[in-house]
């Protein structure tokens, strides 16, 4: 079997009589027989090379693919080499939560920095050290716009389904009503939001760009909502923050999203990265840990987890979240990648998400497959071909490409990134051509 | 240390992407309008920035670290190679289930050790902490209750020395929570959960061995006096490392298990997560678990949502690569490793305890499981010498003091748990150092009043923090 202890039979037989003991079973004497268990029905253990063995064989029973034009909520980015190499050092994964200060700055400054990056990014008065993904931010920040009197929450039905089913499931929990409001071509119909709410509403969440890519009137959103005395919640592309108008500019009260496309590998779904930023009245409602800037007795710069005063492990039943482990590698992941990529590289990753996105769009569109809504949008687009949907898919497939998301029969779901080549998009398009014609 | 803001300047940076090979297109939406202030600094500096910082952290692997309830065992390096192999790093959530039969394979394998483990019937891999566990298997009795049109049930019952979360994850479902307390044994007192539960409980929260470090000997009892009121029983899985492979949740009469993979099942902590929170419960509540659960289909598997499934805590399938450092653990501990493991988790605490208890007086009596409790109550009253002194005097001997005033019912508490993984040589210089810094606090209490001395900063100031929150840089 393969062991981790380093203590030998012999030397395990002398730690227990040197106490006092005889055996392991009078070292468990207080656990009642009626409850012990004779033997795990689980196989024998295995040496490190075979362990690893079985590992690389269920890998290699997925199909990686070479080129992915598909995002849906998890996208496929460069990730700088850097990021690794940081995110790898053994005291950075081996740590817990920093709890002591002290043997502890390495991961709080490194969250302090994070945070002032997110702060940057969103344009956002403070953020907390992160939640566990996109989805539970979303969940999290309305539970914090929550009011005595105001427990209705809006959502809006071009947000990511798993966004939505996420904010419905933690909504269930806390008996808080969840209204949708629908679309109307592709993107949130503001008329409808303006006659939903009403002095009961707590908040609306909305996402931008939408899970269809088109890019949505956020500030338009965000006027309407607060003209109702609601909070506004913006879901943002962390990427497209950096040339799209901000939810600090659109007055956003919280801003949440999934950090994976900040130096996150695909990974079957995670571990991800829920950011979560707020205006500087709802700061200290942020669930979570946030890490704040002191001075320790020799007046020397440090870094603290503070107001923890919000926090499960002071407040118990009052607090505001139960979280309390979040995806601290995660977002050092991510802070690495904002300062390799910097500002420049922010923005030049965007422009080119948006460009190769309307290249594969007029690609595509020249080889039958004619997208659906004609509105501004980000780096996904929805394309229309009746009854095509599976054949296109299986003929990409074939050659190694991920297409886009099949919504249905007659829609995909198609995303571009800086990783996408001219010449990989033309064969796409070449594809699907022989699949239409 | 500079912040990584204050390093390099306009001008520097990184070469990662290539230029634009198709028409640029500017879009036509308003676009943000002052820039993000992000670092410019070229790879050398930002690689040398974070490993200084990576100087300033004490992990696992830099040495001792007794955080009570935990469970900082070592993290096997196998873990970190079988996560990142690019059959599982480069697999998008939303692929054709053919494409990716490994990653279903790997939950469902996974999920069936765990389940055998604790004795349930089936698990979601979805939440992806402890606490997300919690609130998931909340979320499973209130569903549960909810079917049978019980909706009278409001109360969750949690014991006094319960960590934190459990009455906040009450909370987060609307639960009104009931704290028990616990008898002077440290166990949950019989007679008072007699007089609490009722056709107002929900449920009971509960951790085996219990949070000083016990295992609660009436826990068949403890089971079914809140099954006889129509109650369900939660098991917190944050002390499993003590009894796994001995005893499981399932057979102790629980219905709803969390367990947390980044402590017992050797993931690293990632200096605050990413973790894993599996749920698993008793078969008459699977159809309640949230997300999609691989089962068979056409000689593959294939992903579907339980009957009544409450929906998602979470998008896709949670913490996947945690998951797959967890099942290469178990692979190789196997049906022997495990249990052998929670033994020697249970003789290294006791081997601390006996060699300490002469000075440092426990808070309750007996052997202890995985972890034990000392109460530092009369050496503050004596000396003026706290438990917080004692954690940080440790520091300047290279040891990560133990969990820090918890549970809250004990005073000047520190939760010492070892974990298997050390050995006897480090328990000793370990036991060594508590002995000697209990005769400084004897000596001359000022030495420990000032520690740590040899750290990279001194005692922050955390009052100071609180009430001037600077939460990020700025320029001025």
């Amino acid at each position: 079997m393969g062991s981790f202890l380093p203590n030998t039979a012999q030397e395990q037989q002398e730690m227990l009589e040197a106490i006092g003991f005889h055996s392991f079973e009078e070292l468990f004497s207080q656990i009642p027989q009626q409850v012990r268990l004779g033997e795990l029905n689980l196989p024998a253990g295995l040496s490190e090379m075979q362990a690893l063995e079985r590992m690389e064989e269920l890998a290699q029973k997925n199909r990686q693919f070479r080129h992915i034009f598909r995002g849906a909520g998890a996208y496929d980015h460069y990730i700088p080499s850097v990021v690794g190499s940081v995110i790898g050092k053994e005291q950075f994964v081996t740590a817990y939560t920093p709890y002591q200060a002290e043997i502890s700055q390495g991961i709080l400054q490194s969250i302090f920095e994070y945070q002032t990056m997110i702060c940057e990014l969103t344009q956002m008065a403070a953020s907390n050290a992160s939640v566990y993904d996109g989805a539970t931010a979303a969940a999290e920040a309305v539970a914090m716009c929550r009011e005595r009197k105001r427990r209705t929450a809006y959502v809006s039905e071009t947000a990511h389904p798993e966004v939505i089913k996420v904010i419905k499931t933690y909504c269930y929990a806390s008996n808080t009503e969840v209204v949708m409001i629908r679309q109307k071509d592709g993107v949130t119909d503001m008329d409808a939001l303006r006659e939903a709410l009403d002095e009961e509403s707590a908040c609306f969440y909305m996402q931008q760009p939408n899970f269809y890519g088109n890019i949505e009137d956020a500030s338009g959103l965000a006027e309407i909502t607060h003209g109702a005395g609601a909070k506004f919640i913006m879901g943002c592309n962390p990427i497209a923050l950096a040339i799209l108008q901000t939810p600090g500019e659109c007055g956003a009260d919280v801003a949440v999203g999934e950090g994976q496309p900040l130096g996150l590998p695909l990974a079957f779904g995670g571990p991800y990265l829920g950011f979560m930023a707020a205006s500087e009245k709802m700061v200290r409602r942020l669930p979570g840990r946030i890490v704040g800037e002191t001075k320790d007795q020799e007046g020397n710069r440090a870094f603290v987890l503070t107001l923890q005063a919000r926090e499960q492990h002071i407040r118990r039943e009052k607090a505001s979240s139960n979280i309390c482990s979040n995806q601290a590698l995660c977002a050092l992941a991510a802070g690495v990648y904002m300062a390799a990529m910097g500002e420049a590289g922010m923005t030049q990753a965007a422009r080119l998400c948006v460009s190769k996105a309307h290249y594969l769009q007029q690609v595509l569109s020249e080889a039958g497959l004619s997208p659906k809504y004609d509105r501004p949008f980000f780096h996904e687009f929805v394309t229309v071909a009746r009854g095509k949907t599976a054949d296109i898919l299986q003929a990409l497939e074939e050659k190694g490409i991920l297409g886009g998301y099949p919504l249905n029969g007659d829609e995909i779901l198609w995303c571009a990134t800086e990783k996408n080549t001219k010449e990989t998009m033309d064969l796409v398009a070449s594809v699907v051509k022989e699949v239409c014609s | 240390m500079k912040l990584i803001f204050e390093r390099g300047k306009k001008g520097q940076g990184c070469t990662l992407l290539p230029p634009c090979d198709v028409p640029e297109v500017e879009l036509p939406v308003p676009m943000r309008g002052k820039k993000p202030k992000l670092p410019h600094v070229s790879e050398n500096e930002l690689s040398r920035h974070y490993t200084e910082l990576a100087k300033q952290v004490h992990g696992v692997n830099d040495g001792f670290y007794p955080l009570g309830s935990c469970t900082m065992k070592y993290n096997p390096k196998v873990n970190e190679r079988a996560a990142a192999l690019s059959g599982f790093t480069g697999i998008h959530p939303l692929q054709p289930e053919h494409t990716v039969q490994g990653c279903l394979e790997v939950l469902r394998e996974a999920s069936q050790m765990l389940c055998e483990i604790t004795g349930m019937d089936r698990m979601t891999m979805q939440p992806a902490a402890g606490a997300h566990g919690e609130f998931t298997g909340l979320l499973l009795i209130k569903a549960y209750h909810d079917s049978r049109n019980d909706t009278a049930r409001t109360k969750i019952i949690v014991p006094d020395s319960a960590h934190g979360t459990n009455p906040a994850s009450a909370a987060m479902l609307g639960y009104d929570v009931v704290s028990i307390p616990s008898g002077p044994d440290g166990c949950v007192d019989i007679g008072k959960l007699k007089e609490a539960v009722g056709s107002d409980t929900a449920g009971l929260m509960l951790t085996n061995p219990n949070t000083v470090g016990l295992f609660d000997k009436n826990i068949l009892e403890i089971t079914s006096i809140v099954h006889e009121a129509g109650g369900l029983t939660y098991y917190d899985g944050a002390n499993l490392n003590a009894v796994m492979g001995l005893v499981r949740p399932g057979d102790m009469g629980f219905d709803v298990v969390h367990l947390n993979l980044h402590k017992t099942f050797s993931t690293p902590h990632g200096g605050g997560g990413p973790g894993s929170g599996p749920v698993g419960c008793k078969a008459f509540l699977a159809e309640f678990l949230p997300g999609l659960l691989p089962v068979p289909a056409d000689g593959g598997l294939c992903m579907e949502a339980p009957e009544h499934s409450v929906g998602s805590v979470k998008a896709f399938y949670g913490n996947f690569l945690v998951v797959v450092r967890a099942m290469t653990y178990i692979l190789m501990l196997g049906r022997e490793g495990i249990p052998a493991a929670a033994k020697n988790a249970v003789l290294n605490a006791n081997y601390m305890m006996q060699k300490l208890k002469d000075i440092y007086p426990m808070a309750y009596d007996g052997t202890c499981m995985h972890e034990f409790v000392m109460s530092l109550e009369k050496m503050k009253h004596e000396i003026g010498v706290s438990a917080m002194d004692v954690a940080k005097s440790l520091l300047d001997y290279g040891i990560h003091p133990p969990t820090m005033y918890f549970p809250l019912i004990v005073h000047e508490a520190l939760m010492v748990e070892p974990t298997e993984t050390e050995s006897r040589e480090t328990l000793d210089e370990v036991i060594a150092v508590f002995r000697e810094i209990y005769e400084t606090a004897g000596k001359d209490p000022r030495i420990l009043h000032e520690a740590p001395v040899k750290t990279y900063i001194r005692r922050p100031d955390e009052v100071r923090a609180a009430r001037k929150a600077v939460l990020r840089w700025s320029e001025d």
